[in-house]
């Protein structure tokens, strides 16, 4: 067999590969147009009450209701819809009165920066807590560890906010307060990338720099230990599953050192289900976690879908919903695909 | 006798290896503990020591123990147990460590699990090269391709690159033994080396391992259940239950076995010819595990 023969199937099997994952991304995101447009069309909410008020007079509002389109048959509301969504329109907003697209565009970059060091945050220090725990099963080390996730789990992330707030900004002053940045830098800054730190260090301002880490660092820290108890929780138990597989004696019987053995071999194999552990975390912190937004004022994802849905503002919470599912999507394929890369077993030569 | 001259001087100890009231035990559940291990005792030279037993019968346990990888949760304790004249009893962790794989290897039962599934054969041959000795990782890829070639696989660079799952049973093992013996041991532990094999390829795999063992002048101890292969490839045999050395018979005089246990389990060999019905068992006399 030749070896250009061989590049061929390759390449087509490659292709075959990608056109099949693209047929699965269109279909997941038809489905997903589909349920956020039905869902929002069935709810007992209606939008043209929302914009008029119960006390317009009734032309008034069989005009609104036109111009909305809602008077025309559910298929053709749905086509209309998912063109539109197409073409990045997804109306405009009630509450805010702005394009949903440009509040997305305004609100996501504060999320995506708080929940990014959020994540790095949890999976930087919970995969080597949940290693540290297997190893250490049983041990002392374990159960404060446990101690740790478990608080992790149960106490209220506001209460946990406040109190932070309360020690770290009010007591000590290490720290930013609430809102992104302070308001003295607030408005010399020109918008890039929407993520201050990223905007800040372009533009050469390391003073707003330091400060918008210094208002990050602390919910990011927040987040970031919700999401540990999760990740660390969960790595526990899949190295110890790892540690317990015939070759690590293989490797102790190789007289390997108990690091390489911990980090090398078994840790290599658990970072398989782990990655898509610590994906889907990151995906739950994209998705806006209203409540630590809330707690420190952080003009995010989540806040803007909960205001939206408060206020009956559908476009703003379809648009949300839709990025929030794109996440999902994006973080699920980059999962597969670091599968395939970390399992030699999953990749097809 | 005389070592190959290419190989690192043999240490003058004879015997190499000795074991005295070796015992390991495990806590059981709910109070008290389990002897897996119960008193044996062996010395070994540069010989072929099988030790066979049922499941359950302490063999793999001693392999272990003389390894030092016996579970953290097991206690281990012998009246001697000594390695080239080193007392493993009162060594380090790491001079423990150091012995594992440099100067005492194991071979595992099966390949598809004791072989890293994301690491190629390639790097875990290299790996276990560059904890016992210095040397460059170029150098240690040479010398890996060899310990490849010397376990009769033919084409070893493609090999080199493969992970375990793309490889047979057979070429897995020989991977492993390439793996286990690249530090040029003195002695091997192959616990049940060949029983997750087809039948066809475990002649081969042994042809493999015997060819090495010879060669290189090394102590093996060949733990298996299956008295057959064990009467074939040893010199000598242990007989264990429950935990204990019922009988100890060199390999050409097992039809003179007298333990009952040892003659039951001759019994159970099928012959070629004779009427197998009813099949024969094993009896257990409660007296044999005192």
């Amino acid at each position: 067999m030749s070896t250009g023969g061989r590049g061929d199937v390759r390449l087509l099997r490659a292709s075959n590969a990608l056109g099949r994952f693209l047929v699965v991304i269109l279909l997941t995101y038809l489905g997903l147009l589909a349920v956020t447009f039905f869902i929002g069309r069935v709810i007992p909410i209606d939008p043209v009450l929302a914009i008029v008020g119960d006390r317009a007079p009734e032309h008034v509002i069989a005009r609104v209701r036109e111009e909305l389109g809602l008077n025309k048959p559910l298929w053709e509301q749905f086509y209309i819809y998912v063109s539109k969504v197409l073409q990045g329109d997804f109306g405009r907003s009630v509450l805010t009165s702005n394009p949903v697209m440009q509040d997305i565009r305004r609100t996501f970059p504060a999320t995506l920066e708080l929940a990014t060091l959020g994540i790095i945050i949890g999976a930087g220090i919970g995969v080597p807590l949940g290693v540290w725990a297997a190893v250490r099963r049983g041990r002392l080390v374990d159960q404060i560890i446990r101690i740790v996730g478990l608080v992790g789990y149960s106490v209220p992330i506001f209460w946990l906010g406040l109190m932070a707030l309360v020690v770290f900004y009010a007591r000590l002053g290490w720290v930013g307060g609430p809102g992104r940045i302070d308001v003295v830098y607030e408005y010399t800054l020109v918008p890039v990338t929407g993520l201050l730190l990223l905007d800040t260090a372009r533009a050469g301002e390391w003073e707003a720099f330091a400060n918008a880490l210094s208002h990050l660092i602390l919910p990011a820290s927040l987040l970031g230990y919700f999401a540990l108890a999760y990740i660390s929780r969960m790595t526990r138990s899949f190295m110890l599953n790892e540690l317990a597989q015939e070759y690590v004696v293989a490797a102790r019987a190789k007289g390997l050192s108990e690091s390489r053995i911990i980090w090398r071999h078994a840790l290599r194999n658990a970072m398989v289900p782990l990655v898509t552990v610590i994906a889907l975390s990151y995906a739950g912190l994209l998705e806006g976690s209203v409540l630590t937004e809330t707690v420190f004022s952080w003009p995010g994802l989540g806040l803007y879908i909960t205001n939206s849905l408060q206020n009956a503002d559908m476009n703003a919470v379809l648009g949300g919903t839709i990025i929030v599912g794109s996440i999902f999507i994006g973080l699920n394929l980059l999962s597969d695909l670091l599968y395939t890369l970390l399992d030699p077993r999953t990749r097809t030569r | 006798m005389n070592a190959p001259p290419h190989l690192p001087s043999r240490s003058p100890y004879d015997p190499m290896l000795v074991v005295e009231d070796l015992r390991v035990s495990f806590p059981r559940r709910g109070g008290g503990r389990t002897e897996a291990v119960r008193g044996v005792s062996f010395t070994l030279g540069r010989e072929r020591l099988g030790i066979v037993g049922e499941s359950g019968s302490g063999k793999s346990q001693t392999g272990r123990a003389i390894l030092g990888l016996t579970a953290p949760e097991g206690r281990v304790s012998a009246r001697r147990l000594m390695f080239n004249g080193v007392d493993l009893m009162h060594c380090t962790p790491r001079e423990r460590r150091l012995l594992r794989g440099g100067r005492i290897a194991m071979v595992l039962q099966d390949p598809k699990y004791s072989l890293n599934p994301v690491m190629t054969i390639g790097d875990q041959i290299v790996e276990t090269l560059r904890a016992h000795t210095r040397m460059s990782f170029s150098e240690a890829r040479t010398r890996a391709m060899a310990a490849l070639e010397s376990v009769q696989i033919d084409d070893p660079k493609r090999v080199y690159t493969l992970y375990p799952h793309e490889v047979s049973g057979g070429m897995g093992q020989r991977a492993m033994i390439a793996m286990m013996l690249i530090a040029n041991p003195d002695l091997l532990i192959a616990d049940e080396p060949t029983s997750a094999l087809d039948v066809t390829v475990q002649l081969q795999v042994l042809a493999v391992l015997d060819a090495l063992v010879v060669e290189r002048g090394m102590g093996l101890i060949f733990i298996s259940h299956d008295l057959r292969l064990v009467s074939t490839f040893c010199d000598r045999i242990l007989v264990m239950y429950a935990g204990q050395v019922v009988e100890e018979v060199s390999a050409g005089r097992l039809a003179d076995a007298k333990h009952p246990y040892t003659r039951g389990l001759l019994n159970c060999v099928p012959k070629l010819g004779a009427s197998v019905h009813p099949l024969p068992t094993l009896d257990r006399l409660p007296e044999w595990a005192l």
